[in-house]
């Protein structure tokens, strides 16, 4: 069948740019050149130099998942001490290192990194192209992610937890109250991270705009990219604010700058200011790439494509630009003036109007499709229910007065935990249901899944639910324990158990992966039939991804009359080219080769966090350390052997002999 | 007051409501005009959140179970089983009448979300300024200094001999508009009593201020809100409401030297406390006893709890926490003593003398 | 194997920074080093008799002496180090030496001419926390341990940042 009229003219152009001497190839050969191109070394080596962009999103994934498995053991710890007043099972001193190492694994080294990793999985083949726009820096990235979470629990091995809480505050954080490397190890850590997270940042964008496959035009990206995109315009700006303060606080700690020092004129407020800049965003980075998620499982699962694509995608990025208005929010009990929090309050309402629109879509969508309740979805409908009470919480905190009262009190932890575990980890199980057997080309037992995701339901709501309650009643956060006769035993002891029951679910999970990934049923490359690109490769995909590159005819992907039947052909498979596509319409422009595996990112990020773990200790750490980056960055960058020529040389003899007998 | 009684109907349907679950949290058993407003506002927003809430869900419900319906009429009437997925196509080319019909819906909706909430922010500011109106009337002006873990109270007075302090305690006549200003000595902590008012924070370097009320006798228990280190948790304070002459009785006694001791064991006490360590941060006003860097002795057998509102003021709780107190709140400034079996009672003796 | 001996010996140099101890000795609890005088023993050579700081390494703990120094009032006499009515405590002069036990019995018994004897009435492991944050000042504890500014006026550098220097007629400087 042929594309649609008014896509003629990229296939034309996609002719242009191309090779026009490219032989034509069996497909099977073709395979063989590209797996031999874009597949890594064997053994440790190829493991430790790859660059390719499922590895590296599966590392992401997987290391995330690690951590936030090492936070809930955190977690559970914290809710056995306080199941009955003055309990003993962890001091003051281990609680608040415990505490803040929940707080600071969950947010830095799972939810935000877990995120990444899918946008760094799934956005080059949702855009039908082989690789994300700069590889070695990608594989720097999470290079630096998996340093900066080992030397954070390292640290905490070595009795070096940080213990200001997520947060820090100063002046707890700062010299004179936090003695010792403990909040120096978090700062360094919030560098790491934000490091690469910026890097996962970049590489999204980069990829989006410029290796769309040829004809997806702005209008045609699917929303999950459009969501990452959005995260990731979010991480560009916010991160600097918390790397910002991250600084400062190093600097004040080690050189005595007076940075947040009030009578060298300095300012505390000025802490929360930035850190809140960054802190607010920070749930948008986490929970807009989940609203993708919930589009790509809703578009599948009630079989039409979700409701209203223009208002989602407008949503999503006003979502974005409204989240950098509202971080005073955070801070209307240091006594501002009345006149800013007013603003902020409205800044704060506004922003349940973007996300109130998306899921009025979604229950559009699933009014007019034909919803079928398989786990992905469920965890979906678990999604909206949990996360809509989370965010009317939100609306009750961005009231000036109510704040006063349950600001810093279990009713705030159980607001965001409803937004984040709600509005995050529910449709990111959804999301690990739906894309694993496109992954690892097996399904995850049906069965299983839903008894995971009733107990996480119950579970989730036993524990969060009573904290409301137990925050209007006097409870602050972060406290070890708690004195008998204030009427709190009861529901704490209730949340106790319910976090016992969310820890079954997610052993249940971890049960289900391993039985799956050796007894799975096998799903073939389209379970679901779904829509996007990626579900036109094999399970697991080729490490090169499609085998020709994709023109895309319309918004829905592979549901659009005409699908798969248009290709982009000529790209030298004996170099790593990629298609380079205009902004706007996503027309060919040029071939894009990409540097192969390399060595060096790690060696660049092992001397990176060489350098700011140094800087723990001495201000001289950067400057020298720069030696040795420079030379790593040196190797880096220089050029790699042409070994395209001589490749295609020896086929061309292979061919010859193949033929003359 | 017609217009309050109006504004207290939907708690009163919610008050009833949760009448089961027992008693209200504190901050919903207002004690005081500010807390008041803020319940009465907090009413209001769990109500029109509720109802939205349920709409949402109800909708979402209704979504899945009309969803199925239509997916039902177009599979086998026979089985109950969905089609394969293969089987199951992509409904592109919607009804462009019905997309009309959603996009009303959805439109409507919106419209409707951005109205309630313009409403609550309404009900919002309106709150926020009565909050502030109080203001310019205070009767009374406390100065409070947060430390860790304990909370220092100041009540000025014209001449330094009229000036109290106590800690962990503040006592204030009913009815008076009572303006607290704070500030912190160390890391930032924040005030909250939840039955008279929200929370402010106490900031090293700034000085933040407070106006509340208590509108009926009675003590009520506030606690530092804002993670401060080890002892967050036990950092604790009571606020006694009093009738005006009560007040005005205890302000008085609160102003006057300790009292000398009486008997041969309160004296032998004193010497004791001169000789040990608690000289060397502790004031007893009357004595040579003059550290300021943790809580003011000067009367503390009248205050009803010890160690910041962890323990109530015995004297068995006195010597425990005199002979260990990182036991009860470890990680707490105030160091260990040895002291003998004499020297406690003596001590003690003389401790509870000060009242 | 290496490395999880160099991982100990980290794990180890680290508990000994990090640790927060808050149960202590009480005033009048003998934690007090039997001060040696003279460097003459009879018979052969004992080994060093001079006791350890036990917060020495400690950053909490020599971060509680920097609290003590300004609560028991040390500044009125020694202000921050530079000396007033007391001798300046930042220099290589020590009057009454510069070993940790020396300091800790300068503290705990006084000395001639003004200083007073603290030991009745402050705990030993204060006076412990007190001597390692005076040795702090002159940079005499690791640098990793020793406090950063204070959150207050400032005319010194903060105590991590300054460099020990050596003790007039004393050799045997403690290392940093």
């Amino acid at each position: 069948m042929n594309p649609p009229e008014r896509d003629e003219p990229s296939g034309r152009r996609a002719r242009e740019v191309v090779r026009r001497d490219e032989p034509h190839r069996p497909a099977a050969e073709e395979r063989r050149l590209l797996a031999a191109t874009w597949g890594r070394r064997p053994g440790l080596w190829g493991w430790l130099t790859s660059t390719s962009h499922q590895e590296i999103g599966r590392r992401y994934i997987v290391t995330a998942l690690v951590f936030f498995v090492l936070a809930g053991i955190g977690a559970l710890l914290m809710r056995l001490q306080l199941a009955r007043p003055e309990n003993g099972l962890l001091g003051p001193d281990l609680y608040n290192q415990v505490f803040t190492l929940h707080g600071t694994t969950m947010m830095f080294l799972f939810a935000v990194p877990v995120m990444e990793g899918f946008a760094i999985y799934l956005v080059p083949m949702m855009l039908g192209t082989r690789n994300v726009a700069f590889p070695r820096l990608n594989a720097f990235g999470y290079w630096l992610y998996l340093l900066a979470g080992s030397f954070l629990w390292g640290a905490s091995l070595l009795g070096i937890a940080p213990d200001a809480g997520w947060f820090s505050y100063v002046p707890l954080a700062g010299p004179e109250f936090s003695p010792g490397k403990r909040a120096d190890v978090w700062a360094q850590l919030i560098n790491l991270t934000e490091i690469s997270a910026l890097i996962v940042a970049v590489e999204v964008i980069v990829t989006t705009f410029k290796q769309r496959a040829a004809g997806m035009s702005l209008d045609r990206i699917p929303l999950y990219v459009w969501s990452v995109l959005v995260m990731s315009f979010m991480v560009v700006f916010a991160m600097p604010a918390v790397m910002l303060s991250g600084v400062f606080l190093a600097l004040d700690r080690l050189v005595a700058t007076h940075f947040f020092n009030p009578f060298e004129g300095g300012d505390a407020l000025l802490w929360q200011h930035l850190f809140w800049f960054f802190g607010h965003p920070e749930v948008y980075i986490i929970f807009v790439p989940a609203l993708g998620f919930v589009s790509s499982i809703v578009a599948a699962f009630t079989r039409r494509p979700v409701f209203g694509y223009p208002a989602m995608v407008l949503a999503l990025v006003a979502t974005g630009f409204i989240s950098f208005g509202l971080w005073v929010h955070h801070m209307f009990t240091t006594g501002l003036p009345q006149l800013g929090e007013s603003f902020f309050t409205a800044a704060s309402l506004l922003i349940a109007v973007p996300t109130g629109v998306q899921i009025f879509c979604w229950i559009a969508t699933l009014a007019t499709g034909r919803p079928r309740f398989g786990v992905p979805l469920l965890f979906v409908l678990g999604f909206v229910a949990t996360f809509v009470l989370g965010g009317l919480t939100g609306v009750m905190l961005a009231s000036v007065p109510l704040d006063l009262q349950v600001h810093d009190t279990f009713f705030v932890v159980a607001h965001f935990h409803y937004v984040l575990i709600g509005g995050a980890v529910f449709p990111l199980f959804g999301a690990i249901y739906y894309w694993f057997p496109k992954a690892f080309g097996r399904r995850l037992s049906e069965r299983l899944g839903r008894w995971q995701f009733g107990l996480l339901l119950v579970g989730f709501n036993l524990t969060f639910f009573p904290m409301h309650q137990l925050g209007f009643d006097g409870m602050p956060r972060r406290v070890y324990t708690y004195l008998p006769g204030r009427g709190w035993e009861n529901l704490n002891l209730l949340a106790t158990v319910g976090a016992m029951v969310i820890g079954l679910s997610v052993l249940l999970f971890a049960a289900n992966v391993m039985r799956s990934l050796r007894r799975g049923e096998p799903a073939g490359h389209d379970p679901w039939a779904a829509d996007t690109l990626e579900w036109a490769l094999p399970s697991p995909p080729p490490v090169y991804g499609p085998l020709h590159l994709p023109v895309v005819v319309g918004r829905n992907g592979l549901w659009e009359p005409g699908a798969g039947t248009t290709f982009v052909t000529g790209l030298d498979p004996h170099a790593r080219e990629v298609l380079v596509t205009n902004f706007l319409d996503a027309d060919p422009e040029l071939r894009e080769t990409l540097p192969g595996d390399s060595p060096w990112p790690l060696v660049s990020a092992v001397v990176v966090a060489a350098t700011f773990v140094g800087a723990m200790f001495t201000p001289w750490a950067p400057v020298i350390g720069s030696v040795p980056l420079f030379f790593a960055l040196l190797a880096w960058a220089m050029p790699e052997k042409e070994e395209r020529e001589e490749a295609r040389e020896q086929e061309r003899q292979r061919q010859a002999g193949a033929a003359t007998p | 007051m017609t217009r309050r009684r109006w504004t207290a109907a939907p708690s009163l349907l919610l008050a009833a409501l949760t009448a089961g679950c027992g008693a209200l949290p504190a901050a919903l058993d207002p004690a005081g005009p500010q807390a008041a407003r803020v319940a009465v506002l907090w009413w209001w927003f769990l109500g029109v959140c509720a109802v939205v809430y349920l709409l949402v869900v109800g909708a979402l419900a209704w979504a899945a179970w009309r969803g199925r319906r239509r997916g039902a009429r177009r599979g086998s009437p026979q089985s109950a089983a969905p089609p394969a997925w293969a089987d199951d196509p992509p409904e592109l080319s919607a009804d462009p009448a019905r997309e009309r019909r959603l996009a009303l819906a959805v439109a409507g909706a919106a419209g409707a979300t951005v109205l309630i909430l313009i409403g609550l922010l309404v009900g919002s500011v309106i709150t926020g300024d009565a909050l502030a109106g109080a203001r310019p009337e205070a009767e009374l002006t406390i100065h409070i200094t947060g430390r860790q873990w304990w909370w220092e109270v100041e009540y000025p007075g014209e001449m330094a001999s009229e000036r109290v302090i106590t800690a962990n305690e503040i006592h204030l006549p009913v009815g008076a508009i009572v303006h607290l200003e704070m500030t912190s000595a160390d890391v930032i902590h924040s005030f909250w009593v939840p039955r008279l008012h929200g929370k402010i924070d106490l900031v090293p370097g700034r000085t933040t201020h407070h106006w509340l009320a208590a509108e009926r006798p009675g003590v009520f228990t506030g606690q530092c809100a804002e993670f401060c280190g080890h002892q967050h948790a036990h950092m604790g304070l009571l606020v006694v409401a009093e009738p005006p002459e009560r007040f005005a009785a205890w302000l008085a006694a609160q102003r006057r030297s300790a009292a000398a001791p009486d008997t041969a064991a309160e004296a032998r006490g004193l010497e004791v406390f001169l000789d040990s360590s608690c000289v060397l941060c502790h004031a007893i006003r009357g004595t040579p006893a003059g550290g300021r860097t943790a809580p003011d002795l000067t009367h503390v057998a009248s205050r009803a709890t010890l160690a910041a509102g962890t323990l109530a003021n015995t004297p068995g709780h006195l010597g425990g926490w005199i002979l260990d107190s990182q036991g009860v709140k470890p990680g707490n400034r105030m160091p260990p003593n040895a002291l003998s079996g004499e020297e406690l009672q003596a001590l003690l003796a003389y401790l509870e003398s000060l009242r | 194997m290496k490395a999880a001996a160099l991982l100990l010996v980290l794990a180890l140099a680290a508990c000994d920074r990090e640790e927060r101890a808050f149960r202590a000795l009480p005033p009048g609890a003998d934690a007090s080093p039997a001060q040696q005088l003279s460097p003459l023993v009879p018979g052969p050579a004992r080994p060093d008799p001079r006791v350890r700081n036990p917060y020495g390494a400690n950053a909490y703990g020599i971060a509680e002496g920097k609290r003590l120094y300004v609560w028991y009032n040390c500044v009125g006499c020694h202000a921050h180090g530079g000396g007033g009515m007391g001798p300046p405590l930042l220099d290589e002069k020590w009057i009454y030496g510069s070993h940790p036990e020396e300091i800790f019995a300068s503290i705990a018994e006084g000395r001639p001419n003004g200083m007073p004897a603290f030991g009745h009435r402050v705990p030993p492991d204060q006076i412990w926390k007190i001597t390692a944050y005076v040795q702090s000042m002159s940079g005499r504890v690791r640098g990793d341990a020793a406090p950063g500014r204070a959150d207050s006026m400032h005319s010194l550098k903060p105590e991590l940042l300054r460099e020990a220097r050596p003790v007039e007629g004393d050799p045997g400087v403690m290392p940093r």
